[in-house]
């Protein structure tokens, strides 16, 4: 495993969709090989926040980013980078399930592998199945590795497409509110899981459950859109101190139930 | 008589169901309508079918199998095989297809997924427009435009390059099977296109961001993600392009040449089963040949049927996917 050895550097950054502006100047330091949540209500700007680490913000059409995101010292806006390759070292995990439906478990978890081209059978295997170990769906796949994806529960699709991103070896991993469309269970194995992940990888969560980023990150960003309807960030610190004794008063509001 | 026995028993089993249901008169009433409206329509197509096989009965009788695989057509000497036009059929239709689905993919690909949304519109209607032409304007086209220039241009290139392909050997007439296919292709471009369009469209979002995630390219996203998950419906376009090719009969009849032999060259003129049933049956002057006539529709029938069949089977064999597959 490639543990990442940077975190994600955030300076004045600012993304629009087409005309309307979603997010408005973010500084955000997001420290390695640690879990960082971002918590707020909808429409904060959240999701827009972690789409534009892994430049997916600009597939949307229209959409476009100013500003800076710094990953290993890269500013992986400059003209330069190619999206691409981003997108090879940040992996990114989606708010509901997004397994290939034509493909089987194997490959699924193998897909990312094979678009790099440089694999032989023999490690494409073995990749698959620590993909699978790590994101703790092995025991209950290994014998219908030749099975659609679709095939599983909700919660394993999710921790499928999870080994499915962490089989191409991110240093960083973006989870876009991954519990929102599971029970409490399937939850609460994907919270396992991220703290089991906790120390190989750069963990950014989108959440809007604040118990859950309470439960799994060691850093909380707290995000609102102000009047203007754009989103800002209000406050970024450690986890039990921004839940606790919170330096913004509006996350006071919002933590202790006042709005949102 | 079997049907009806049949529709008494789904009557009977309604009957039960929707006492259990609790459902009232209006639900049981809308109920046996719509299966008397689906019923109607199997009746007409085995009407069309039985009445098609009276009326072809003398030569059905005459010439049994050998109908099939028979492979003079002589009206003189009261002698039928139409071994040359199922042959002629499945040839002008396959090379429709060979020459149409690439077309068709590559547009429809270009429409869903590359194309500014300012293109996309104005060419999909274009497309549309196409297939809205009428039959007999592309024969008109073919006689006048697509013939002369398959006589002195493209033929002449075929036959001095692959000249050892007897696929394009003998004298060239322009008139013949590769003007059927090319015509039968443009034809099917648009019913190709307008619906693998409308089923790349249909791939949820979801399914391009979970490649692009990964690290894929523009291309890969498509040619992964994409495709791969509308194949199923392209597959189902491929098959109504086919259809259509099959049963086409104007364009083809004024294009193909109308010669009652087989022949391995895409230059030699041909017949196609539509094709000689339009150009014939007024001629027919004696039962027999109009029975011969009939027969070869019935043929044409069951081509399609069977064509349809197959294409299905594929669909569910190919487009499957691995075990447990299904669709959100």
């Amino acid at each position: 495993m490639s543990g990442a050895t940077e975190g994600v550097l955030v300076e004045r950054l600012s993304a629009w969709y087409g005309r309307v502006q979603a997010l408005k100047e973010v500084d955000m330091d997001v420290p390695p090989n640690r879990v960082t949540a971002v918590i707020g209500p909808s429409g904060c700007g959240k999701s827009t926040l972690i789409r534009c680490f892994n430049r997916m913000h600009e597939t949307i059409s229209a959409a476009r980013v100013c500003g800076k995101v710094i990953l290993n010292g890269v500013d992986i806006y400059s003209p330069e980078v190619d999206p691409v390759q981003i997108r090879r070292s940040v992996g990114m995990v989606f708010q509901r399930p997004n397994p290939f439906p034509t493909m089987s478990i194997f490959d699924n978890v193998a897909a990312g592998i094979k678009l790099t081209r440089f694999h032989r059978g023999s490690e494409l295997a073995e990749s698959v199945e620590r993909s699978l170990r790590r994101a703790a769906l092995w025991d209950e796949v290994k014998d219908k590795l030749k099975d659609s994806g679709v095939a599983l529960s909700g919660g394993q699709q999710q921790r499928l497409c999870i080994a499915r991103a962490l089989a191409v070896d991110p240093g960083v991993l973006l989870m876009d509110e991954p519990c929102s469309a599971l029970d409490p269970i399937a939850s609460y194995k994907i919270e396992e899981l991220i703290t089991e992940l906790r120390g190989d990888y750069t963990i950014v969560i989108v959440t809007h459950n604040m118990q859950q980023a309470s439960r799994v990150a060691d850093h909380t960003a707290f995000m609102l859109a102000g009047e203007d309807g754009i989103g800002k960030l209000v406050e970024f610190g450690e986890t039990k101190q921004v839940f606790t004794n919170p330096r913004d008063k509006r996350t006071e509001d919002y933590i202790t139930g006042r709005f949102g | 008589m079997t049907i009806v026995r049949e529709g008494m028993k789904i009557i009977s089993a309604t009957k039960k169901r929707s006492r259990l249901r609790g459902e009232n008169l209006p639900d049981v009433t809308f109920r046996l309508v719509a299966l008397a409206f689906a019923g109607l329509i199997v009746l007409l197509v085995l009407a069309m079918a039985i009445a098609m096989a009276k009326s072809s009965w003398p030569a059905i009788q005459q010439f049994g199998l050998g109908f099939l695989v028979g492979r003079t057509w002589d009206p003189v000497f009261k002698n039928f095989g139409a071994l040359p036009f199922i042959y002629g059929t499945i040839v002008s239709s396959l090379l429709a297809l060979l020459l149409a689905v690439p077309v068709s993919l590559g547009s429809a690909i270009f429409l869903a997924e590359l194309a500014p949304a300012w293109v996309r519109g104005p060419i999909s209607l274009m497309i549309e427009l196409l297939a809205a032409i009428p039959s007999v304007v592309f024969g008109i086209w073919g006689i006048f435009v697509l013939n002369p220039w398959l006589r002195t241009s493209v033929e002449p290139m075929l036959g001095n390059n692959f000249g050892f392909f007897p696929l394009f050997q003998g004298p060239m007439y322009g008139l013949g099977m590769l003007s059927a296919g090319l015509i039968l292709a443009i034809m099917i471009v648009p019913t190709i296109t307008a619906i693998s369009r409308e089923v790349l469209m249909a791939v949820p979002n979801s399914q391009r961001e979970a490649m692009l995630a990964l690290g894929a390219t523009r291309w890969e996203m498509i040619s992964k993600a994409v495709v791969s998950y509308a194949r199923p419906g392209i597959v189902g376009a491929v098959v109504l392009g086919l259809g259509r090719a099959v049963g086409e009969t104007m364009a083809v009849t004024m294009v193909i040449g109308n010669r009652h032999e087989i022949s391995a060259s895409l230059f030699a003129p041909g017949h196609t089963m539509a094709s000689v049933i339009a150009n014939e049956f007024s001629e027919a002057t004696y039962n027999l040949y109009l029975a011969a006539l009939v027969e070869t529709g019935l043929v044409l029938l069951f081509v399609t049927i069977l064509l349809n069949a197959l294409a299905r089977l594929l669909v569910w064999r190919i487009a499957g996917g691995p075990k447990g597959a299904q669709r959100e």
